[in-house]
This record gives C-alpha cells, structure tokens and sequence, in this order.
C-alpha cells in the first residue's frame, strides 16, 4: 500500500463543556487510528454528535487534538494548515465558500487567485467543472438568487477549483431533491475516475454511500465502529430492504413468504410493506411469491437507511 | 532584479487584492444605495463634530485648548479613526464570521487567516466619514497659528500614520477578544468606540484613571491630543516631555503588539490548542 493520505494513530479530541455550575469532559473523538490510501472513497457516517465534524476539523487543522496524531496528505495539518491547504478542498454542507452576493462565475475567479492558478489552469479548471456539473446556465447569477442544488455545485465545483488530491465532503447532498443528488453524485465518480482523487463523505444518505464509497468507516460515540465494504456492513447488520407494494384489491397481510416479515399494511391491505433479507432472498422472489395471492400495481424497494444501519451497529456494541 | 521582486510581490497579493476588488465593485453595483451609504457615513461623521462646537457654545476653552486647537485633535484622531474603520472595522465583528462558518472556510486557504480576515471587507461609505475629520484636520490646521517647520510636516505624517495603526490594532485587538470574552462585541466596544470618543477630546480634562486606560494601555491619546499639543508648541499635562508627542508610532508599535497577542491567544482558544 502506498503511503496512506490520511493517517491518524490514537487520535483524540476531547472538549471542555460547562453545564450549570459543574465542569466535565466531553469526548468526540476517541482514540481513532485509521488509514486512508491515496484514490480511496470512504463514507463517514454515524449519528449526529458521533464525532464526525471534528474529525474532519482536526484532519484540516481547524482544531488542535487533545491526543494522539494525524497527517494528512503527509503534512501535519495545523503546522502545515497553509501548505496543507493547497492539496484539499472541504465542502461544508452548512457553510458557504461562496461570495454571497457576486455572480458564480466572480467567486471562481476569486478563488483562483486565492490559489495561485496561472490563467490557463484557471481557464481549463473552470471549463472542466461548468461543463461537468452543468453551471453554464447560472455562471452569472449572484449565489444568493440560486436554488440549493445550484448552489451546492457551486460550492462543489469552488472546492475543487485547486484540484486537490484529498476531497472531504460534509453532508453534500442535505436537502438535495433526487435529480440534483444524481447529478452531483455522478459528477464525483467522474472526479475521482479522471484525476484519481481521494474522497472523503459524511452523510446520512445511504445512496450516497452506495453510488460514491468503496470502503464504509462508522463511528459511534467518538469510536471507530466498523470499518469495511458497503455489503460487509449490511452483513454485520443483517440490514433488510423493504419492499412496498400497491395491491389492486384489499387483502390481508401477507405474511409468511420465506425470508420476508411483513411490517404495516395501509387501506385495509391495499398497501403493505415487508421487510426481506437481502442476503437470503431477491426483490424478484418476494415479488413473485406476493403476485400468487394478489394482483401488484405498484411497487418500490426501500434501501436500508443509514439512521438505522448504524443504529444496529451502535446496538451490537452495548 | 526590480522585474523580479515586483511579479512576485503581485503573485503574494493577487488573493487579497482580488478579494478587495470584488468587495469594492459590489458596494458600487448599486449606485443609489451606495449614495445613500456614503450620505449616512457623511451624518454620523458631521454629527460627532456638531458634538464639539455645541460643547464650545457654552464654554471658550476645555482643558486649555480652545474651539480651533480642538478642531486640530478632533480632525486628526477621527480621520484616522475613520480610515482604520473602513479598512479594519469588520475585524471586531468576529462572532458573525463565527456564526457563518466564514473563519473555517478561511483555514482551508493557504494565506494567513489574520491576513485574510483584514482583506475579506472594505467599507467604503466611510471615506464620507473620513471626509468629515479630513475637513476637520484642514480646518484645524489653517486657523491655528502654526509656526510651521519641515518637522512640523513629518511629524503630522507621522501622526496620521500612526493613528491610523493604532485604531487599526484596536480593531484587530477586539477580534482576538471576542474569541473567548463572552458577550465580546460589548465588551471590547467600549474599548475601541469608547476610545474613539476619548481620542477626539481634549484629554488634559481625563482623570487618572482614564489617562492609564486610553492614555497608556490603549494609547488613544497618542492619535489626536498630543501630537496636537506638539503642532500647537503647547506642553503636554502632567509634567510630561515635550517630545512626547512624536511617540505616536511606538505607541503604534505597542497596540499592534496587544493586538497579534489578542489574536494569537483568540486563535488557540478557538483551535484548543490550550492559550
């Protein structure tokens, strides 16, 4: 393995919180080592409050650790913050990279100047990115009279303008409507596949995970709690997927097809949901077993959400 | 050679140049509302010199100077009041740059984040204000009787310099303290418009306590009151130096170095890394 682009060893984070009269510690990361290599894409996920934001702060140099160490992109990030800075771009979901009230197409150039581009990176660089995240049609819209998929490419597309190696993306597609998510999800993978970029996401979208990730990183209570593939995970988990269909007529609940529990049924039978294990039986089976007994109008598959993968990590730890 | 240093030298400010550049063009895209910025910049400045010649209504002279000697302190301490405040002004409004994550985003770029935070603003409608205490200061100069030298010319320089340096570190103080003082902006308000205030009055008047606050500590005095005294060939209070009133640039030196302290420990709070 090549030298890793993220490498943290013991890396502990604990912040001092004042509540009435009473002082205690709070931990939100702890004792994390891990190693990311170079052209990687991990998925980041656990609860609110997991310890997710200030890894990310302490892997950017935005905080100092209590304990242990971290380097990333073989820089030690608050020494070599500005050095450091040239090599990765963060998306913060909340936050804005933006100049609020210049055109799209202006904060661009800003920032290339921030960077250092010569004029010919910056003109390729911006060409590249308008033309793959689809940004011609707003490019001279001020940020603010954008629309929020507008501008989370925006924000993407100003991250990436230094091309950096390490990409850390913090809840990108919050609030994203279904078109847009794809778009910005396709946009990455074509990142990643033409300049080899690292990637690094949290996110409460298990599609995300799906689609971008090839390594799952869940953290619980500051600790790492499962690292490995996406079908590793819902193996750990025995993650079900949920099957919902719509029935033509009324019938009663549809229960002991093999592998499958039946969860609600709505209108008297008319819609009903089951829960199937993904490992031990298809879509396609539970679908057929349930046309024996009534005529389906319509179906949809629902993905085991990330709320409750790591729900069940977090309770086969306790 | 000179080829050389000045590419580079444009290369190390092309991000704070273009980030000012933008800052300026979008306060001028509309030309009404910009109008009206500078008008209301140009009220608040003509309105805190009103403050003095009301005062010189009732009286002839306060602390030994009189209407026109106070015009020479009011113009000098405001101007470069104004100027600090136009250039560095948004430095001590740091919980809203804490608020919109703006200073996070700052650590993801490879300039300095003090640097940035000074370059990331410019108020132009306060060059109205600015205008009023330039006004002032002319004013000031012409009517009193001034037994010009070339010295008398530097020292002025040096005083404009100066003020503005101080009053630009107060800003930059304040800053650094709103990292951790809780309620901060009031805080340190008092300190920095408080100390505005103080610096366009005569400070003979200023009790002891007063003169070790804006005197020393934050050396306000040094802005208008006793580079004034020196044009003027008045002696300072006190029983101080004559030449005290050239030591405006130390007392430049010294809030610049409460200043990068303030921030420095404003910096580490905010990180953790322990102050």
């Amino acid at each position: 393995m090549s030298t890793p682009i993220i490498e943290t060893d013991g890396l502990t984070r604990e912040f001092r919180v004042r509540d009435a009269l009473r002082r205690r510690t709070l931990v939100a990361v702890d004792d994390l080592s891990l190693r990311v290599a170079p052209g990687e894409a991990v998925g980041y996920i656990g609860a609110n409050g997991a310890g997710k934001s200030t890894t990310i702060k302490m892997l950017t140099g935005i905080l100092v650790p209590t304990r242990g160490s971290v380097t990333t992109c073989g820089l030690r990030p608050v020494q070599d913050r500005r050095r450091l800075a040239r090599q990765v771009g963060v998306v913060f979901g909340q936050r804005s990279q933006l100049w609020w009230d210049l055109p799209v197409r202006e904060s661009f150039r800003i920032l290339a100047a921030i960077h250092g581009l010569s004029a010919s990176e910056e003109a390729s660089r911006t060409e590249e990115l308008v033309e793959r995240l689809e940004m011609a049609e707003f490019l001279a819209t001020p940020v603010r009279q954008l629309s929020l998929g507008q501008r989370m490419r925006g924000e993407v597309a100003a991250a990436l303008l230094h091309s950096p190696r390490l990409v850390i993306l913090d809840e990108p597609t919050i609030g994203l409507d279904v078109l847009s998510k794809q778009r910005l999800r396709e946009f990455l993978v074509a990142e990643r596949r033409t300049h080899g970029t690292t990637l690094l996401l949290t996110t409460h979208d298990m599609g995300d995970v799906e689609r971008l990730c090839d390594r799952v990183l869940v953290i619980d209570r500051g600790r790492l709690a499962y690292d490995g593939d996406l079908p590793g995970l819902s193996r750990t988990v025995g993650a079900e997927r949920v099957l919902v269909v719509d029935l033509a007529e009324p019938v009663d609940d549809l229960t002991g097809i093999p592998s499958t529990r039946h969860l609600t049924s709505e209108g008297h039978g008319l819609r009903q949901r089951l829960a199937f294990d993904a490992e031990a039986t298809t879509a396609a089976r539970v679908l057929a077993a349930v046309s024996e007994r009534a005529e389906v109008l319509d179906l949809t598959v629902e993905e085991p959400d990330i709320e409750d993968v790591v729900r069940r990590i977090y309770a086969a730890r306790r | 050679m000179a080829d050389t240093s000045t590419a580079s030298l444009r290369t190390a400010l092309r991000p704070y140049l273009a980030v000012l550049g933008s800052r300026a063009r979008s306060q001028r895209a509309y030309r009404a509302s910009f109008a009206l910025d500078l008008l209301s910049s140009l009220l608040v400045g003509a309105i805190e010199l009103a403050e003095v010649s009301v005062l010189f209504h009732s009286v002839d002279a306060l602390g030994g100077l009189d209407f026109t000697a106070i015009l020479l302190v009011f113009g000098l301490a405001d101007l470069c009041f104004s100027l600090a405040d136009m250039s560095f002004g948004h430095c001590d409004n740091l919980p809203s740059y804490l608020r919109a994550g703006t200073l996070d985003v700052f650590y993801l770029r490879p300039q300095p984040l003090l640097l940035q935070l000074i370059t990331s603003d410019i108020s132009l409608r306060r060059l109205a204000r600015a205008a009023v205490g330039a006004v002032a200061l002319t004013v000031g100069l012409v009517l009193n009787d001034i037994d010009w030298s070339p010295a008398h010319v530097l020292l002025l320089a040096l005083a404009i310099v100066s003020g503005y340096a101080v009053f630009a570190g107060m800003f930059v103080w304040a800053g650094g303290a709103q990292f951790f003082l809780v309620e901060g902006a009031e805080t340190t308000n008092a300190f920095v418009y408080g100390g505005r205030y103080a610096a366009t009055q005569p400070a003979s008047v200023w009790n002891r306590p007063l003169w070790a606050v804006f005197g020393f500590f934050f050396p306000m005095v040094f802005t208008g009151f006793l580079p004034a005294l020196w044009l003027l060939g008045y002696a300072p209070p006190y029983g101080l130096p004559d030449w005290v009133g050239w030591c405006a640039p130390a007392a430049a030196v010294w809030t610049w170095t409460l200043a990068l302290a303030s921030w420095r420990v404003g910096v580490r709070h905010y990180q953790g890394g322990g102050g």
